[in-house]
């Protein structure tokens, strides 16, 4: 009997470390090794937007060393390692010369941001932070600055927003949209969340672009589409993420918005699955916490022999805006019903009723936003 | 009392301080917390992330 390949797992994001956490609780041993492009340090995503107002740098932000990791989860951490192709047929993924052999191959390398294509050399101070390593890289271009622009005014850009002011910056936000978090906040709620970024001192360039970014004597200027014309040390990119596809699609594997898999997270290609920002689950893109630490338990188990079903319960999403504290929870694109809003200054409670009453969806704001985990319960999860 | 932290987050619930905005007293020991608690922070649930022990 030849000794079985490792499962191997491409990325050590919060899904490739989530499952592996998940998998070591149920076989200490089963040999995995994990590929990754950068430098393995662990820590979670979610929180890069959280820095100032908790006073950590990307050091601060960082979880754990990546020899802690291997070591933890008794794993075989390869890093600064490029995927460059996978060999479905005879299970090898490829790293440039190198063929990694597999019993398992687990894709779980994450999205890519959205990169604008706009005029002017002043490219060089324009940042998009999608890791760990980009926002070390902002923080030190950061230094000495005092005024950061940010294109984009989703949750992303709302986000940094918040916590830019919240570290003393002078923040000016520019988006096509008339409102903030298009898509993702019912227009009350979305309101409410603006205003009170307003208060903080967060000023707003909404139903314009940048057309241009140009060098100037200290940092940069822009120039917006409406004529206006916005200074900024530097800035921040964040319109936008997309599931990186390329190299499953080039390896035959079924892609869609992301790598399509269905609930047991299985791709089109035998023995390859995909999670995370990276995967079409079962036709959801999600690209939030929830759905995929669902994901990497189910997996684990499948992993490990069970042959097992990611079941989506409610997915509320927590907005971290401190300065006006929100949660959503989208109802289904194709959801029957309409939006109900209750308001008071910046505190929202936007419920979605179906006609006959049922609460499809929340957006709560404010005072509201202690509502969440009670009205979380009353939503029907997207998986029966 | 033990300290228990969301691997997601960071968040700490602390035993001895419990969290008394979800109406859980100070001294609840984790595994009384109830199981439809989730992190204040970033929404993950009880069951559905890792605690870690911290002590």
């Amino acid at each position: 009997m030849t000794e079985q390949a490792p499962i191997v797992i491409v990325g050590t994001g919060l899904s490739g470390y989530s499952l592996a956490r998940e998998m070591r609780k149920l076989d200490k041993e089963q040999p995995i090794v994990m590929v990754t492009a950068d430098d393995g340090v662990s820590y979670s995503k979610p929180m890069l937007s959280t820095g100032f107002t908790k006073g950590k740098d990307a050091d601060g932000l960082a979880q754990a060393s990546t020899d802690a990791m291997a070591e933890q989860l008794n794993i075989e951490l390869r890093t600064f390692a490029t995927v460059t192709g996978i060999d479905t047929e005879a299970k090898a993924l490829l790293l440039g010369e190198e063929r990694l052999e597999y019993s398992k191959l687990v894709l779980a390398w994450g999205a890519d941001v959205i990169r604008l294509s706009i005029d002017g050399d002043g490219f060089e101070h324009v940042f998009s932070i999608n890791d760990l390593m980009d926002y070390r890289a902002f923080r030190k271009a950061l230094a000495g600055g005092k005024r950061v622009a940010i294109m984009g005014a989703g949750l992303i850009g709302c986000e940094f927003a918040n916590d830019l002011r919240n570290g003393g910056y002078e923040v000016d936000v520019i988006a096509p949209s008339d409102v903030v978090m298009p898509g993702l906040l019912p227009e009350p709620a979305a309101a409410a969340v603006q205003h009170e970024l307003e208060n903080l001192g967060a000023r707003f360039h909404l139903e314009t672009v940048v057309e241009r970014i140009d060098r100037a004597e200290q940092g940069v200027s822009l120039t917006l589409a409406n004529g206006e014309v916005v200074h900024a040390d530097l800035v921040i990119s964040a319109v936008g993420l997309r599931p990186r596809t390329e190299l499953a699609h080039a390896a035959g594997i079924e892609t869609g918005r992301g790598i399509t898999v269905n609930r047991a997270l299985e791709t089109s290609a035998q023995d390859v699955y995909a999670l995370g920002d990276c995967a079409e689950v079962d036709g959801h893109v999600l690209l939030y916490v929830l759905p995929l630490m669902a994901c990497a338990r189910a997996l684990a188990k499948t992993l490990a022999g069970e042959r097992t079903e990611v079941k989506y319960g409610t997915m509320p999403v927590m907005i971290k805006t401190p300065c006006c504290p929100t949660a959503v929870c989208p109802p289904a694109p194709e959801a029957d019903g309409e939006w109900r809003v209750e308001a008071e200054g910046s505190d929202v409670k936007a419920l979605f009723r179906s006609p006959e009453g049922e609460v499809l969806g929340f957006a709560v704001t404010g005072r509201f936003a202690l509502e969440k985990q009670a009205l979380s319960k009353e939503v029907p999860p997207i998986h029966q | 009392m033990k300290k228990w932290q969301c691997v997601v987050c960071g968040l700490i619930y602390d035993e001895a301080e419990g969290w008394p905005e979800d109406g859980i007293e100070p001294g609840t020991k984790w595994e009384d917390v109830p199981e439809d608690w989730v992190c204040p922070d970033c929404g993950v649930g009880k069951e559905d992330f890792e605690m870690i022990e911290i002590g």
